[in-house]
């Protein structure tokens, strides 16, 4: 069997898979709610509805292929993560009110 | 919470027991029942005798809650057996839908009987059923149960549609809340009439023997009687003939659109509404029943 012939038929035999996004009935931003199997973009959100909004979570539904979205490299917390840790000059409590200034 | 959300919310107490109050609650999987009506609010007026069906009414509403009850119970079957996980949950919601219709028309019909929803549908012998013949048949491949489905929905939508106007305040009120469910069962139907018959040559082969399979059983369910007529004379009811041609439109649409031709098969004899079934229906009743009759009166 050829690399070819491997990749037609994982491709066929299995949905792909798609991350699911919900926003409730309040305004809030899109959340992550889970991930579904689907052949296609209209049945991923088909079946979104039906595994994610049974009840009544919500009034809008992004879905995203998986292999569409890029994610950080969860060994690399170190690098990545802790850097901001102990520079409080980048939080605004830091910086004490000058005087005379109104509204803060 | 306000007090003005408060005071509108149908079912006050559960939904805000349930959800909490306040935006900080709010999120992907608040849970809320909403206030559509329910099953349980149909028993209340009957049991309150705030409505009570005429012997015809009831028996209407028991041909649209067998028609239900049959399917849901043959959906329920695809659970753990569909293609994929995600198609068992999408038939299971379809099924449980399906239940819910069947749950309201049978506690009204009772109404008329004093009989609950459960005797009607766990005490009733296979010839007192008035469901038609296409919801009793077998689920065959996936494209058949698709193809079954297909037929159902478009047939239960323009009925729901049309009862939302009925005369009978609980027939429109079970319809209405009916119709948009079943809506989504149209949606999802058609989507995989065009996947199985634009998918692959034996997809295709699967979809037009599934719509052969079933389409001998649509003509019953458009067959007009004495007591449908009455009911419709009197603004209670739809007359099932006056569903065919919207339907025939609207199926036919989806069957272009999938390069399928509509089914030319010779009808079956149907006699459903009459207690007359196939010899399907035996099956799915002793299934169905057999707990409730093994153990009655038991709860969980």
């Amino acid at each position: 069997m050829n690399p070819n012939d491997e990749v037609s038929t994982s491709s066929t035999s299995v949905w792909p898979l798609w991350e699911v996004f919900v926003r409730s009935s309040r305004g809030l931003s899109h959340v992550h709610a889970g991930s579904l199997h689907a052949p296609d973009a209209a049945m991923a959100l088909r079946n979104a509805r039906d595994l994610y909004t049974r009840r009544n979570e919500g009034v809008s539904i992004w879905v995203v292929p998986a292999d569409a979205i890029a994610a950080s490299d969860p060994d690399a917390k170190g690098s990545f993560f802790e850097s901001p840790q102990g520079k409080d000059y980048r939080h605004a409590t830091y910086y004490t009110k000058s005087e005379g200034v109104k509204h803060l | 919470m306000t007090p003005e959300q408060t005071e509108t919310t149908g079912h006050g107490d559960i939904s805000v027991g349930v959800a909490g109050s306040g935006d900080s609650s709010a999120s992907a999987t608040r849970i809320t029942p909403g206030n559509a009506l329910r099953p349980e609010d149909i028993a209340l007026e009957v049991r309150t005798g705030l409505v009570k069906p005429s012997e015809d009414v009831a028996e209407y509403a028991l041909r649209l809650g067998d028609d239900a009850l049959i399917l849901a119970q043959r959906l329920g079957h695809w659970i753990s057996r569909a293609p994929e996980l995600e198609e068992d949950v999408a038939l299971g919601n379809i099924a449980l839908d399906q239940l819910g219709h069947a749950r309201s028309f049978l506690t009204y019909a009772g109404g008329a009987w004093e009989k609950s929803e459960d005797e009607l549908a766990y005490f009733r012998r296979e010839h007192e059923f008035r469901s038609a013949h296409l919801f009793e048949q077998p689920n065959g491949d996936f494209a058949v149960t698709i193809a079954r489905q297909f037929v159902v929905s478009y047939y239960q939508f323009e009925l729901y549609r049309r009862l939302t106007q009925s005369t009978d305040a609980t027939l429109a009120a079970i319809a209405a809340k009916a119709v948009k469910e079943v809506d989504y069962h149209r949606d999802h139907s058609a989507q995989w009439i065009l996947r199985l018959a634009q998918g692959t040559e034996e997809s295709r082969q699967k979809m037009i023997h599934g719509l052969k399979l079933v389409w001998p059983y649509v003509a019953e369910l458009f067959a007009d009687d004495e007591l449908a007529t009455r009911l419709a004379e009197a603004g209670a009811a739809v007359e099932p003939s006056s569903l065919k041609a919207d339907f025939d439109r609207l199926t036919g649409e989806v069957l272009a659109e999938a390069e399928l031709e509509v089914p030319q098969t010779p009808a079956a004899p149907g006699g459903g509404r009459r207690g007359k079934h196939s010899e399907h229906l035996g099956y799915i009743l002793a299934e169905m029943q057999v707990l409730a009759r093994e153990h009655p009166g038991a709860s969980w």
